[in-house]
């Protein structure tokens, strides 16, 4: 799997949407994608990538979007 | 937009009182006049006390609202559309609910003070953490409990989650044993509600201490708020609390923290030296009950606060219903900067009931 899908894999997993529209989620924009959804995606994530990300990023990771960079810039994801 | 910039970028107990007080004057005198232009039921009620915003000068000289005021009315000062989440709370009794609109830049804020605050007590990285309640307590997703919306805002310090007690405020004995043995080296971090711990932990605890079933809790910090009113009842002070909690698992690195729905994110945690600490973001002032005249330090009264994350609602400057003391400013022997202090508990009925009469009636 490349980055991209696994990247996409764990939103599909976490919230059990489509690839598809997994890709224009924003936080809260369905109602899986709570506080309680977040921590379970950001476990997917961790996994899907072996890294362990910080408080700080935790709290910024607020859509599909800007996960992808704050995985590109902080944690050496390439996409 | 709230720009806290200069409060992100600095550590959350690096201001002294002079640096503080400036930074707090400008910024909470920007929200006082943000929350007049858009919040109409705040501009009334600032209108009904005659207060000329314009001529304040030092923080301490903010309005205040008390806290029931979101009980009774609906304060916001963003479109209903740009409400992102609704913060509730039922307070103690079961009375009229709190309710505390939040945009998404004032969430976000609000999380991002919890992550500046509580990371410089417990280190920047997570924690293997173990939640001192059952999993029920986020099981109705949407209707959090104050209990469930903490221990959500705090899951973000956590790795591997693991809850103490089962769905039965038992306590899972298994669950504990294998989080330990899975973290045998390492740091972890314990939260939870002061009364919940001592109640289905602490017992729990003690009773097992004298099997083999003991809990090496050495390595742990602990944080746990909710206040002591359930444990006042059982005649258990803080210090107690404390002692009791070393002697059964070897905790001894434990942080209480005083915070409120209605100021969600900048909470005071306690220090080593055990006293409540004001970051940067936010402050604490002691009133007379009589007069609502400042309190000296040292002196007894009813505690008010302030904070500057409060943008989409006028909750910056509030009256809460505790009573408390300042103990000091800028130095604690922690050698953390700004007010510490402790709180008594809440105030009597009839004198919290006084002071919001004075804004309901028009």
């Amino acid at each position: 799997m490349t980055n991209i899908e696994k990247y996409t894999q764990a939103f599909v997993n976490a919230f059990g949407v489509d690839a598809e529209s997994a890709k224009a989620l924003k936080y809260q924009d369905i109602p899986a994608w709570d506080s309680v959804g977040h921590m379970g995606l950001i476990a997917q994530l961790e996994e899907q990538f072996g890294i362990m990300m910080e408080p700080d990023d935790i709290v910024d990771l607020s859509s599909f979007e800007k996960g992808k960079d704050i995985l590109a810039t902080k944690y050496g994801v390439e996409f | 937009m709230n720009d806290l910039t200069e409060f992100f970028e600095s550590g959350p107990y690096s201001w002294d009182r002079a640096k503080k007080s400036a930074r707090l004057l400008a910024k909470l005198g920007e929200l006082t006049e943000w929350h007049l232009e858009h919040c109409e039921p705040y501009r009334r009620i600032l209108d009904h006390l005659g207060v000329d915003v314009a001529a304040i000068n030092r923080y301490e000289d903010i309005p205040f609202l008390p806290v029931p005021v979101f009980k009774t009315m609906e304060l916001r000062s963003i479109t209903s559309e740009s409400v992102f989440k609704t913060l509730t709370s039922s307070g103690t009794t079961g009375q009229a609910v709190s309710r505390i609109y939040l945009d998404r830049e004032t969430a976000s804020m609000q999380q991002k003070t919890l992550v500046k605050i509580v990371s410089s007590f417990t280190s920047a990285s997570r924690l293997p953490m173990l939640i001192i309640d059952s999993p029920s307590v986020i099981k109705d997703r949407k209707m959090f409990s104050a209990r469930g919306a903490g221990i959500l805002g705090f899951s973000m310090f956590g790795v591997d989650r693991t809850y103490a007690l089962n769905d039965e405020m038992k306590i899972n004995v298994a669950a504990i044993e294998q989080f330990l043995e899975r973290h045998s080296n390492e740091r972890i971090l314990l939260f939870g509600f002061t009364f919940m711990i001592w109640q289905f932990f602490y017992k729990e605890l003690l009773k097992l201490s004298g099997s083999k079933e003991r809990f090496d809790f050495s390595k742990g910090v602990l944080i746990h708020g909710g206040g002591w009113k359930k444990l006042a009842n059982e005649a258990v002070s803080p210090a107690e609390f404390k002692d009791r909690l070393e002697l059964v698992c070897g905790l001894t690195d434990i942080h209480d923290y005083y915070g409120m729905v209605e100021q969600t994110g900048a909470i005071y945690m306690q220090c080593e030296c055990g006293h409540l600490h004001a970051s940067n973001f936010s402050d604490v002032l002691i009133r007379r009950g009589s007069d609502f005249s400042l309190c000296g330090s040292g002196e007894r009264g009813i505690v008010q606060v302030v904070s500057v994350l409060p943008y989409s609602y006028p909750g910056h400057s509030l009256l809460t219903q505790d009573e408390g003391t300042v103990l000091g400013e800028d130095d604690c022997p922690c050698g953390r900067k700004g007010k510490y202090f402790v709180i008594h508990g809440r105030l009597k009925n009839a004198e919290v009931r006084g002071c919001s009469d004075t804004f309901e009636r028009k």
